[in-house]
Formats: structure tokens, C-alpha cells, sequence
């Protein structure tokens, strides 16, 4: 059976596009690649669990971070992740200028709006590792 | 020593994305921060300590901090301990839905009534110890009306 792909939001608990990567990462392994991708919590890997880091050692992942701090990709990397694929929320909402996402608990219908979006690039991400062969 | 906020407490959650309790840290330090004790506490970023963020670090190791998990791996806590200093207080999601008889919460992403009226509670337990710690008096605890609330 082929791994599912790792998916690892940004815990961001101070800012809206935080949030948005978490609703995205959700509805990626919910709605758009249930069957492809999981969610990986980001506590988890900075804490070094072992079940964690086996999940992302050696393969694929997906990180979504919300600032340019990019937490979850660099967790991802230093838990051994071979290959990073990046989705930066602060980059997406640039190419949605129309969407004005607020909230933290509760976002907004832009800030659904804006997971939706992230999410999507994430999908296309899926597809082409699948198209490439798969995750490991 | 870096220049402060003065008498904050930081609050630490979890945010655990595969778990609903994760949720629940989430909503109830939100909660304390926006509409309960905004005046008393801030909150930090959980990853920022592995990815270097240096102001959440410094913060955790002049100011006292709490930590709210959802789960007995007890994340928050002991990467606050790991990376800059030992939580003043430790609140367990699940330990407290334990006391309060709360089952079925959710899920991660959207929690049910149950759920909200358990991030109410935990909203209670941060705020009772933030008083404790800023050596508030007992009455500004959090009102009972406000528990279980959004």
C-alpha cells in the first residue's frame, strides 16, 4: 500500500493566515485528496515523536505555513522529510488580492475562501507526485 | 535581558491539527486572550521555539508561562521546558473533559456544542490559573456564565 503523502499545517495561533493553512490542510485530506494525504501534526515533529518523524523520514510532504517563517517546512526538514513541497498562505493570498481573510477560530468566508485556494495548490502537488510515481 | 511586555502570562497551546482536544487548545487560549484576560496574557507559537523564534523563547524564560495540550504527550509543555524554561502551570485537555463528563467533542475541524462548551471549560481552568499566578483575587475569576460559552 503507498504511503499517504504527509500534510503539516502551521499551528499559527496569533494571525488569520495561520489559520487559513490549518482549514487548508483539512480540506485537502478531507475533501479534495482524502485518499492521498493525512495530517501530520506540527507539534508532534517539534517534539521529536518518533511516530511522527517515521511518518515523514525519507519521503514526500506537503507543508502549509501561514508567515515567512515557514515553521512547518523547516520542522518537516530537520524530522528528515526527503522532499518539501511548499505552500506559503501569505503567497497565495497575494494572488487572490480580492480576499481579505480574518479571524483565527472562526475565519471568515475569505479566509475559507483563501484555504480553498492553498488547498487547491496542494492538490496539484498531489497529483504530480502521484503522476511521478507515487510518495516513497 | 530583552525589553518585555510587563505581568503577562504566555499561554502555550498545542494546536494539535489530527485531534479534536488539539482544537479545543486552541479556541479556549484564543478565548482567555480575546475576550477573558486580554489584558493579562499573550499567547506564543508553539513551533516558533524549534524554528527559532527568539522573542517566543525569551518571553517563555523571563515570564511564566502556562501550557494547555490536548493529549497525555503533553507537547506543549515539554517543548516550552525543552526550549527555554518550565511551564509555571500544565493544563491536559483530556483530563479535563474527564472531570466535566464530556464525550464526544467533534472533529479537529469543527467542534460540536459539546466541544465548545469544553474549550469554555479549559478557557475557565487557564484563566483560574493566570489569576493564580498574577495573584489576582479569587472574584475575578472567570464568571461561571462565561464557561461553555464561544
Amino acid at each position: 500500500m503507498t504511503r499517504k503523502i504527509p500534510v503539516v499545517p502551521c499551528s499559527g495561533i496569533g494571525k488569520s493566515l495561520g489559520a487559513a493553512a490549518r482549514e487548508a490542510a483539512y480540506v485537502l485530506t478531507e475533501d479534495l485528496r482524502s485518499d492521498k494525504t493525512k495530517v501530520v501534526a506540527l507539534a508532534l515533529l517539534v517534539m521529536g515523536d518518533e511516530e511522527a518523524k517515521r511518518e515523514v523520514a525519507g519521503g514526500r510532504a506537503i507543508a502549509i505555513d501561514g508567515c515567512k517563517l515557514e515553521c512547518a517546512a523547516k520542522s518537516l526538514a530537520s524530522c528528515g522529510a526527503a522532499n518539501v513541497h511548499k505552500i506559503a498562505v501569505f503567497d497565495v493570498v497575494r494572488r487572490h488580492r480580492g480576499l481579505k481573510p480574518e479571524g483565527v477560530c472562526d475565519l471568515n468566508e475569505d479566509g475559507l475562501k483563501l484555504a480553498r485556494a492553498a488547498a487547491e495548490e496542494a492538490a496539484e502537488i498531489v497529483d504530480d507526485v502521484d503522476a511521478e510515481g507515487g510518495h516513497a | 535581558m530583552p525589553d518585555l511586555p510587563k505581568k503577562k502570562v504566555g499561554l502555550i497551546s498545542c494546536s494539535g491539527e489530527e485531534l479534536p482536544e488539539g482544537t479545543v487548545t486552541r479556541r479556549a487560549v484564543r478565548k482567555v486572550l480575546e475576550t477573558l484576560r486580554p489584558d493579562d496574557t499573550v499567547t506564543l507559537c508553539l513551533p516558533l521555539f524549534l524554528a527559532g523564534g527568539e522573542g517566543e523563547r525569551a518571553f517563555a524564560r523571563y515570564y511564566p508561562t502556562i501550557a494547555v495540550d490536548g493529549c497525555d504527550k503533553r507537547c506543549a509543555a515539554l517543548a516550552t521546558e525543552k526550549y527555554s524554561a518550565k511551564p509555571v502551570a500544565s493544563i491536559v485537555v483530556t483530563d479535563v473533559a474527564k472531570v466535566n463528563g464530556c464525550k464526544a467533542i467533534g472533529t479537529a475541524r469543527r467542534l460540536n456544542a459539546e466541544g465548545l462548551r469544553l474549550a469554555g471549560e479549559v478557557a475557565g481552568k487557564i484563566v483560574e490559573e493566570t489569576d493564580r499566578l498574577l495573584k489576582k483575587k479569587p472574584k475575578s475569576a472567570v464568571r461561571e456564565s462565561d464557561r461553555g460559552k464561544r
